[in-house]
This record gives structure tokens, sequence and C-alpha cells, in this order.
């Protein structure tokens, strides 16, 4: 551990320093620094439990225990004092289990009765190995059992009980440091778990009207100082010692959590948090924790597959492969491409690089949901080669920000660790509002407070916040800009606008992990890599110097949306998708229309899908476990990180490309990409670098209201005779495909329901079917307070194909009536 | 119990128990006759700063059983802290052999509800809380409506007595839990979270009941605070001893002739109150039986003997002979007890009230009561009991709050006066004691009647 810095990286002025002596050891720390973690500067490892940095002091568990002959007044604590409560104090004197008698003696009772209780089941039990109660009974403790040669009986308990579907508990384990349950409520803000009952008979409980429905769950078992909680997913498939471990990066979100892989004989057994201080502390999401079996479903994809004379996939060699495709493309004309958002930055570069370089086209767009051309502008002015090297805003900056504003984002669902870290701030003063709909339950757990705007008038909300001087938005203030904010026109650019006008600062949260980096790769048709305009004559000389081509094509090209319509149309007669859901794409029946009208597909992918079934060359892929790459945080920080497995077969799509490319060049088609590997496009990236030529200008104004389709006003949906404005976000467990394989993560998801208001329900009822333009659903109805009235919300994939396939479009109007009607 | 304690010696010094034999003693009359409420309007004049101070010079010292200055605790109040300020009654009477308070609060609850009244007076507080023992039901009933006869009197409410002072009162019952005598654990409680102990710093006096200045006072204490204001610290400060003054109850139990509340000055001894209470119990042929062992305040405070019949019972006095004031409750045993038996059910009492929150506590009184039953039974070696001195040794002074503490007592001590005793068991295969002896039908022939 470091000196404690402040929140501008500068180490804390010397004068608040504490000097103490810790087994004759003189350490200085700064002050209200607890003894435990003195002890730790100076090498001194007190045994604990209860004891858990971010978590507060508790002082239950009591094995922490030293002997304190000077309090830093003169006089000695009688009685041996728990480090982890004791805050230093200038002059104090500690003496631990090292040096003093009476601490090792105090703690090696405590062990001996946290022992009583305490079943001797390590042999099976998924801590053993790596238990802090194993290793410490070692270090201190005895090696024999008084409580069993004097006839103890312990207390036992029927094992395990559901906590939830993913999380048991094994209560005789239980040392009852209240970590979990401490984590709960401090931490997560879902504090469904308990201690109940009393003396040895004290466990940790359920609230039997309020299922343990945490997106957070998983860290109360990481944090377990015993084999007390497991998880479903894990229990009983490996012994720690057995486990080779890798240190990796989350990809289920932009966050870009610190996570360590735990695995055996090629395959992942679990995932567990990093520790960060800087992004994720020591906090993941039950996504990034358990979502892993997506990589080995049945449906994986081995080996490339070429459509045959007969219509079907046959598998074929990659050479094969790779010709195949080159012809095919070569000969479809022009080529659209649709990278998704799920890769690394190296793989995006090599996309944008693709397109431009073997295609001769700007037809190239990440984006795989609901978009706009406001938005690429917005990417272009606002958000590429921002980072925290240039100021950009950090999680640290959350926690420092005074007022932090959501545009259009729930971080609770879309990015786990920064709800984690605004509830921590949040809980120190800093201020959060939210523009949406209704207040979340996040925001709740936030104590934030709800700016009320219907899905659609965004724009005209944000540009209000400026002159509504009790929200007080100044240099201190940051804005957090969800993606969901491209659905609303004007919205993106009224929020660029606030933050010129207040001085405050702004960040573009994605959801997707390799949204940000295929930003800074170039993956959008106004945008080279490094931020280069299209547009800009220099900026292509730029990047067609480094790539060694003559010239690059000059006109913008078309978005996602444009790529599927010229598909259709037949202007473009070739795509290349990468990992492309067409339900989640802004109308799923074009996508789809689009890739049967293609003349050529060519799909890179995980898993069979949609797209790998139209089309003609299937590339597998690798997952992110068999390549090296970097993830791009939503703050702009790379997040480099190397392979968990080396699997020859298995293919990055830089390679992929690469092949294809190849095999165009030959056909006298483009060029060849020049790299073949993830090091080989990390260097070309660095060759490259950043534009360092004028930005694209942002838009001058918010777009005038007349933009919004609807007309609404004040933040209020008009009361249309056509039903309500659909609002609608993605929650954080639902039917994503790279959530299979666990069904017990995906039964602690909540449960769908449509939120409507109160007026509403009481005509509805307590189930609603809602109809939109591209179907109905029915669901459970719930009130919302403070919905926004005229709006009904729905969770955008928990049901059927989701509400874009299956519903309408979001902003748009949905009749609600009741299911009963 | 009212007959015996209203007994009037010269020794004794009743002023709490003074009414107690009154006709309805716990009605507003018959408070009123005896002058009560009349403290009120002295305090009044007298201002807060002044209450704090004849308190303080009252050399009134807690009388839960730690014997902290009462006055002391109160001036503790930040009063620039903007939060309102409380005070909390401790009326939680739970430990084994205590019965002061719920006899107090039964016959004269007015004497209870008037010291909280000055008492929140002198720390600035407009709302006070009376957490009872949830078991006492009729306690928590009889204490409420002298609550309502406080109201509806103009003792209570807004603008008392046209001072301009307002104070609410609300009567909170407990819910079960020997803890929730803890002060910070009964903080809990009244929360409306499970009674467990806090994390102390912040104490209460800053961060206490919602967060803001509370002082947490025994119901004995509170209610010696009118007679205080009426005759003055000087006239309480005359009684007692050097470092205990005032007078205050002790609750005699067990092999006395006649058991019950006698309240005297501090400094008193068990030999002058066994006098008072009739000497041990008499067998059925007229002798005595003798004294073996007795607390002096509670299960929690290490036994003593008959060798220490003229300690003063007083702060001071009892701490030298190696235990402590506590509660003033005096369980007394003739040596028909066997200790180990006395001992063992104490344990169990811990074991069954620990909150579960440290480990000393939760699994050291789990292991305690293993080892005592199993001595009891006579099985076991001697090693055993050094080994019960061993847990209570990791359990004293190593445990969250001052429970754990409390179930080493009873233990070590008796292990040290009675060592041999414990080893007879050992020696005899089982209780050598017939545990009819100690009952109060000893002397009569129980039998199922066919």
């Amino acid at each position: 551990m470091t000196l404690q810095q402040d929140r501008t990286g500068q180490e804390v002025d010397r004068t608040d320093l504490v000097s103490l002596t810790i087994d004759g050891v003189q350490v200085s720390v700064p002050k209200d620094t607890l003894v435990i973690r003195a002890a730790e500067q100076v090498g001194i490892q007190v045994p604990r439990f209860c004891d858990h940095p971010l978590l507060a002091p508790v002082g239950a568990c009591r094995q922490c225990l030293v002997d304190v002959p000077d309090a830093g007044n003169g006089r000695g604590f009688p009685k041996p004092q728990a480090s982890c409560t004791l805050p230093v104090a200038e002059g104090m004197v500690v003496n631990t289990q090292a040096t003093s008698e009476v601490a090792d003696k105090a703690q090696q009772g405590v062990m001996e009765f946290l022992l009583i209780n305490h079943p001797l089941d390590c042999p099976v039990c998924d801590k053993g190995g790596e238990c802090p109660l194993q290793n410490q009974a070692m270090s201190n403790g005895r090696g024999e059992s008084r409580f069993a040669a004097s006839g103890g009986v312990k207390r036992t308990y029927p094992k395990p009980i559901n906590i939830s579907a993913q999380v048991l508990l094994d209560r005789e384990r239980c040392v009852l440091c209240a970590r979990c349950t401490r984590f709960s409520e401090q931490i997560a803000g879902d504090p469904f778990i308990a201690l109940i009952e009393r003396g040895a008979l004290q466990q940790v409980g359920i609230y039997e009207k309020e299922p343990f429905e945490s997106y957070f769950s998983g860290n109360t078992i990481q944090i377990c100082p015993v084999g007390a909680l497991t998880s479903a997913e894990y229990r009983f498939r490996s012994r720690p010692f057995d486990l080779v471990s890798t240190p990796a990066v989350a990809e289920h979100d932009a966050c870009g959590s610190a996570i360590r892989v735990d695995h055996r004989r090629g395959k992942v057994m679990r995932r567990l948090a990093g520790n960060d201080p800087e992004v994720n502390e020591e906090w993941i999401t039950d996504k990034d924790r358990f979502a892993f079996h997506y990589a080995r479903q049945a449906d994986r994809l081995t080996y490339p597959q070429v459509r045959d004379t007969d219509g079907s996939l046959r598998p074929a060699s990659w050479p094969e492969a790779f010709a195949v495709a080159a012809r095919g493309l070569a000969e479809a004309g022009a080529v659209g491409v649709l990278p998704g958002g799920r890769l690394t930055a190296e793989d995006a570069y090599a996309y944008s690089v693709f397109a431009r370089v073997a295609l001769g086209t700007n037809d190239v767009d990440f984006r795989a949901r609901p978009l706009s051309a406001e938005e690429a502008d917005f990417l272009a002015s606002e958000v590429v080669l921002t980072g925290p090297w240039a100021g950009a805003v950090t999680y640290a900056d959350l926690e420092a920000a005074r007022t932090v504003v959501l545009l259009g984002l729930e971080p609770e669902d879309e990015a786990g660790a920064i709800f984690l870290r605004l509830r921590k701030a949040s809980g120190r003063g800093t201020r959060v509002l939210s523009v949406a709909p209704f207040s979340s339950r996040g925001l709740r757990k936030m104590a934030g407070v709800l700016v009320p705007a219907a899905p659609g008038t965004e724009a005209e909300v944000i540009a209000s916040l400026a002159e509504r001087s009790e929200h007080g938005l100044d240099t201190d203030t940051v804005l957090l800009v969800g993606e969901r904010l491209a659905t609303s026109p004007g919205a993106l650019t009224a929020a660029a606008a606030l933050a010129r006008r207040t001085g405050a600062r702004l960040a573009w949260v994605p959801r997707r992990a390799g949204d940000r980096g295929a930003v800074e790769a170039g993956c959008l048709p106004t945008l080279l890599p490094g931020g280069r305009p299209v547009a800009d004559a220099g900026a292509r000389v730029d990047a067609a110097t480094t790539w060694g081509v003559d010239s690059l094509p000059e006109a913008p090209g078309r978005d996602a949306d444009q790529i599927v319509a010229a598909l259709v149309s037949g202007e473009l007669g070739g795509v290349v998708v990468g990992g492309v859901d067409p339900d989640d794409t802004a109308d799923p029946a074009a996508t789809r229309a689009a890739l049967r009208a293609a003349r050529f597909v060519v799909a890179l992918e995980l898993r069979e899908t949609d797209v790998t079934r139209e089309a003609d060359v299937v590339l597998p892929v690798a997952p992110v476990s068999d390549k090296a790459g970097t993830f791009i945080t939503w703050e702009g920080r790379p997040r480099p990180f190397d392979p968990v497995f080396t699997h020859p077969g298995s293919l990055p799509d830089l390679r992929v490309l690469a092949g294809i490319a190849e095999e165009l060049a030959a056909l006298g088609r483009g060029r060849p990409l020049g790299f073949r590997t993830v090091d080989d496009v990390r260097a070309r990236m660095a060759e490259l670098g950043g534009w360092d030529g004028e930005r694209p200008a942002p838009s001058a104004d918010p777009a005038p209201t007349s933009l919004a389709p609807t007309g609404h006003r004040d933040g209020q949906a008009s009361a249309g005779t056509d039903g309500m404005v659909l609002a609608t976000w993605k929650q954080m467990l639902d039917r994503g495909s790279m959530q299979d394989g666990d069904d017990a993560l995906r039964a602690t998801a909540r449960m769908p329901v449509a939120r409507v208001t109160a007026a509403t329900y009481d005509v509805v009822g307590p189930t609603v079917t809602l109809t939109g333009d591209r179907g109905s659903v029915t669901l459970p109805a719930e009130i919302t307070d403070d919905l926004v009235d005229g709006v009904v919300w729905v969770p955008a994939n928990s049901f059927g194909d989701g509400v874009l396939a299956g519903l309408a479009s979001p902003g748009s109007r949905v009749s609600v009536k009741g299911a009963g009607a | 119990m009212t007959e015996t304690s209203a007994r009037t010696t010269d020794t004794l010094t009743p002023v709490l128990t003074a009414g107690w034999a009154d006709e309805r003693s716990w009605t507003l009359d018959a408070y009123a006759r005896r002058g009560g409420y009349e403290a009120l309007d002295k305090a009044f004049a007298m201002g807060p700063d002044a209450v704090i101070g004849a308190v303080k010079d009252s050399g009134l010292r807690g009388r839960g059983g730690a014997g902290f200055p009462t006055g002391m605790k109160w001036s503790f109040i930040p009063q620039d802290n903007p939060n309102p300020k409380y005070l909390v009654v401790n009326a939680d009477e739970s430990e084994p052999g205590t019965c002061k308070d719920i006899p107090l609060m039964m016959a004269s609850p007015h004497t209870l509800v008037e010291g909280v009244i000055l008492s929140s007076f002198a720390i600035r507080a407009h709302t006070a809380f009376i957490y009872i023992r949830g078991e006492v039901l009729h306690v928590i009933r009889r204490v409420q409506a002298a609550v309502a006869e406080a109201y509806a009197a103009g003792h209570l409410g807004r603008d008392i007595h046209g001072s301009g002072y307002d104070l609410d009162v609300v009567v909170h019952a407990g819910a079960g839990a020997y803890i929730c005598g803890e002060e910070t654990a009964l903080l809990e409680g009244l929360e409306g979270r499970r009674g467990q102990p806090r994390l102390r710093p912040p104490f209460p006096a800053v961060a206490g009941l919602y967060a803001s200045p509370t002082v947490i006072n025994n119901v004995e204490s509170i209610s010696s605070v009118p007679s205080i204001i009426a005759h003055g610290a000087e006239w309480f400060s005359s009684m007692g001893t050097e470092k205990s003054k005032g007078f205050g109850i002790f609750s005699l139990s067990g092999h006395v002739q006649r058991p019950g509340q006698y309240e005297a000055p501090l400094g008193i001894t068990l030999r002058e109150l066994i006098d008072l209470a009739g000497g041990i119990r008499q067998k059925s042929d007229g002798q005595r039986h003798e004294l073996k062992f007795w607390t002096p305040g509670g299960s929690s405070t290490p036994l003593l003997t008959a060798e220490h019949l003229d300690v003063p019972l007083d702060f001071e006095g009892v701490g030298a002979a190696g235990s402590m004031l506590g509660t003033r409750a005096l369980q007394i045993f003739d040596e028909t007890v066997c200790v180990v038996r006395a001992v063992l059910r104490w344990t169990e009492f811990y074991k069954h009230e620990s909150c579960g929150k440290c480990t000393p506590c939760r699994e050291g009184t789990w292991w305690l009561v293993q080892t005592l039953a199993r001595l009891e039974k006579g099985q076991g070696s001697e090693a055993d009991l050094d080994l019960l001195l061993d847990q209570c040794d990791n359990i004293l002074g190593r445990s969250f709050c001052a429970l754990g503490d409390g179930a080493t007592s009873p233990i070590s001590s008796s292990i040290k006066y009675f060592r041999e005793e414990y080893l007879a068991h050992l020696t005899h295969g089982g209780c050598p004691f017939d545990p009819a002896a100690s009952t109060a039908w000893s002397d009569r022939t129980v039998g199922a009647t066919a």
C-alpha cells in the first residue's frame, strides 16, 4: 500500500502525518489511519476477518487484538484493543502478536473460539486453500482443538441454503464477520441480507418479502473470509490450488473493471474482481463475475464455413475461407462493414483499416443499436481523443464532483462500476441528478434527484438545466451522457452546449466494452483512427501515409442504418459483419432484410447467430479469453490485457480481416493491411497516433425542438390519442447472449415489468398489453410514482426478442391496455 | 415486597421507596400528596446549568452499575451541536438478581417521570425516551399511565408550568434482549434495529440516538434527581461515603428471611442488610442456614463470600474486595446451594443473551456452558478448571462490550473461592448437593399425589 493520495493524485500534506511505533518500528501514516493498516505499512500482518479496507470498521470478530501500552498520551489501554477500529495517535506504541504475549494470546484465544463452531469440512469446502480462516488458524492458532478434546458439541445447520438463485450459504461455516451484510448495505445498497437471531445462533438471513436481488451479490462471496458464501456457479467445481490465475479486463460494459480469471486445463472455472483503486476498486458486477459461459456454448463456432452450392454451410479451411470471402466481396460490388461494439481496440482498428484500405470505403459503423448522425458528430467533437491523460473525467472525478448529472444513463444497469462509485460519492456529499423518465431503484440508492424527461424531450430538459439555479451546475459538475441520448434528437447537442455554458465536464458512457475503442479506432463513417475527420484532407493524408496507400475515400460513409438501407436497395452488394445481433439494431426487420438482400455476407462471429445463418462465409473469431487486446473505458482509459489461453485455432478478428485483405489484394482489390498480430496492430496504432489537427466543430446550438417528432413540452409527453411514449433501456441481467450458460445468474435478473403511472394502473390493472408497430407484449404492471405522465417503461431485452424487434422503437408510441380487456 | 421495603429503621434512608406503601402509591394524587412535581418550579427558576451543577455537586453516580458521575455525563452534551438533544432512560432491567427499577416504576412511576423532566430540562432536551424491558408489560402500562397523567396535569407537553419549557416523553417497550441494557444496543433498539452494541467513538453524548447528543441514565439515577433538587446537593452528599454519595436501593434476594428492596446510604454492609432482612433463612427446626456466597451487584459481578460481610457496599469498597458494586442486587446463597450449579445457570443465561456480534462472547459462552455442564455431571478432569479459567481469560477484556466480561465473573470468582467444590463433583461423580435442599419448599415433603 502506498501513501494515500488525494483526488488530484498528489501526496498528502506531510503535516497530516502521525508517527507511531509498531513492534518497535517507527512509522508515519496519515491521520485517521487505523492501526491495522499502519501495521501493514511496516510489513506486519495482523490477522483479521471482519476488517475490510472498503467497508466501515465494525470491530466484531476481535481477531486483530493488539496490545497498546501507550495510546499516545503516556497511558496504555488496560485491555487489548481491536486494531481495525483504533485510529493512530502521535506517539502511540503498539505491540502486535509479533512482540506481545498479551496480543498473541488474545488472538489465539479468539481464533480458538472461532473454530469451536466451525465445521472441519475444509477438504470439501470451496474456500479450502485460499481461506483466511484456514491460513490464520495456521499462523495464529493452536494445532489441536481443546474444544474437541473437552467433548464439545458443535452447532450444526442443514447446508447449504439459498440466499439467492446464485448465492448459497453454509451457516455453520460462517464466522459472522458481517462483511457480506455490510457490503450489501454500504456498497451495493441492496440490504436484503441481514444478521438475524443472536448468540451462536446468529446467522445471515434474508428478508422473506424481498429476494436478495442484487447486481453485485457475487462480491459478498469473494469477500467472505470463510467458505460460508459460495456460488451455485462455482460450488464444488475446483480447488484453488488447481487453478491458474490470469488478470484480465471485464468485457461486459464500458467500465473496464479489473478481473482475475481462474482457469484449469484450458477452461475458465471462475472470475473474481481484481483490485484496481482507480477503476473498479475491489468490486465487479455479477455479470462480470459469472457471465463467461457464453464462450463455451454448444453453438460456438470452431471452424470456418462457406456456403456450398446446395445453399448449406460447409466446413472449410482457413485459406479457402479467406479466398472465398475475398472473391465474394470483390464480386459483390460496394461493401459495408458493421463491426459491432464488442471489439477490442486492436480489432476495431483492423475493421477500420479493412474498410478503408481493403474495401476502399468509409461505410463502417460500430454502432449496433439505434443511432443518429448527431451522435457521430458528438463523438467526433466531444469524445474521441479524450482520456485521463488529457484531463478527461475519471472515476476519481466522479467521487470528487459536487454534482453529477446523468443524462439518459442508468448506471446500475449499464455501467455497474460507475454506479458503485457514484453511490459511494453520494454518501460523501456528491449530489446526483438524473434526466430520465422516472426515479430508478439505482437513482434512489444514490439519493439522487430526478429531473423528469419523457423520451424525446431530453434536449429541452437538458437545455433548461442551466437556467435552473437550484441545480447549481458549475465547473464542479460532471455530466455523464448515456448512449441512449442518441435516440433523442438534439439531446447530445444540448448536453455539449450545457457543458460549455456551465463549465461542467462531460463524459460519454456507452454500454459496450468495445464502443469507446471503436470510436478511437475510427469505426465510424466520419472518423478515421485517432480522431481524424474523414472530411479533413490532412487527416486522410496522415492515415494514407501510414497505411501505405495513395489516397483514402473522401466522402463520409454510410452509418449503420444507411448501410442497412443501401443493402436493401442494392446500392451496397456486400457486408462484413462482426458481433452484431440484428435485434439490437434500430430496425431489426430491416437489418434482417438487408442480410437477406445482400449479395454477399461475411460474418465474423463467436457463436452461431441469425447473421451467421445468413452468411456466405462464416469465420469463427476468438473470445476475449483467447486473445490479447485493449478495452478503452468510458473515461478513455486504455485497459490492455493478455490472453488467458493460447489456442492456435482461435484467431482474433484482426487476423481474420488481415487474411481476407491479403486475398483481396491478390485479386487486385485494395492492399494487405500490413499486420497479422495484436502486437503489429499496437505498433501501427502507436505509429499513427492521435490527430493533432483541428477537431470538428461542435454544433452551435441545441437542435431546435421542432426536431422532436412528437412535440413534447416541459419534459411531459403529450397525452396523445395514439398511446403512450415508450421508454426503455436494457437491464444489466437480461436475455443478452453473453449471459447464456449460467442459469443461476439469469435467475437473479429482475422480473420484467411495465412501469406505469398510478393513474394508468388504475385504468389498465395489474397486467398490461403493450402494442406497438412491431408487435405486442403482455407484462405485469408496476406503479412507478414519479414516472412522467404519458410514458410507459419496459426493459429493452428481458422478454421475447426484445423491444426493438417485438414492440416498437424507443420514443415511439405504443398502446397500453389492460390484458384482461 | 413493599411491606418489607417500607420498613423504617435508623440505618435506612427511604427516599425513592418512601411512598411505596402509600394507598395507590403509583397515582399522581398519591405522589402529589408527598410533594411530587414541586421540584419542577424550583428547577425552572434555577435554570439548566444550575440543575447540572446541583447534580454534579451532589456526587450522584450512575445507579445502573458503572457508577459514572451523572452530572459529569450531562455536562458532556455539546450544547453547540445543532441537532436535538435526547434523554434516554435505561429501564431495561434484566440482570439476574437485579430488581430495583421495576419495583420503583411499579410503586412510584411519577418519581421517574419527574426526574425525566428535571434531567431533560438540564440537558436542554425536548424529547425523552423511557426504554422499558419488554417482558414487564405491567410496568410498561404503569409508566405509560403515569406519563399520561403527567401530560394531563401539565407536567409534560408544551410550556410546562408556564416556564416555556417543552418536553415530550415516549415510553418504549423493548423486545426482550438482555443486551439492550447496554446503552448503545439500547439506542439501536430504540431506532428500530436489532439490539447490538455500537462502536465507540462516537460516544452517545456526541452522536447517540439518531446521531444526536444523547444522555442515557438508569431509572434509579434519574429518579434520584427530584430529591436532589428538592432538598439540595448537600443533603444528598451528606449521605453515603466519601466517593460514593447518597443512597441507593439494595435488593436482597435468595436465602434471607425477608427478601426485598432496602434503601440505604451507600457504604452499608451486607451484615447490616441481612439483619434488616431478618437474617439468613431459618431451617424448620429454627436453626439458621449459613451464608455461603453472594453477589454484590447481580450475576455479572464476581461472587463474594461470608468473609466479605463487612465490606462497605460502595463503589470503592466492593472494588477493593475484588468485585463491583454493580446494581446492588444482593443475591444471598446459603450452604445448601451448589456453586457449580448456580454458576452454570447464570452462564446459560449469558449464552442465551449473548447478542452474537463479537466472537469471544458468542462462542465463548457457548463453550463455557458445555464445560460447566460436564463438570456439574462429574465429567472431565481438574484440568478443565484451568481450561475454564483460560476461556474466561480469553473472553474478559476481549469482547466488544461488557456482556462477555460479566459472563466470566461468576466462573472465575467461584473457582477462586470454591475450587474444592468443583473438584468434589469430579470425585463424587456428579453433584454432591441435594438440589431440593436449596429450594423454598426444602422443609416440606413434596411428591406426586396419586
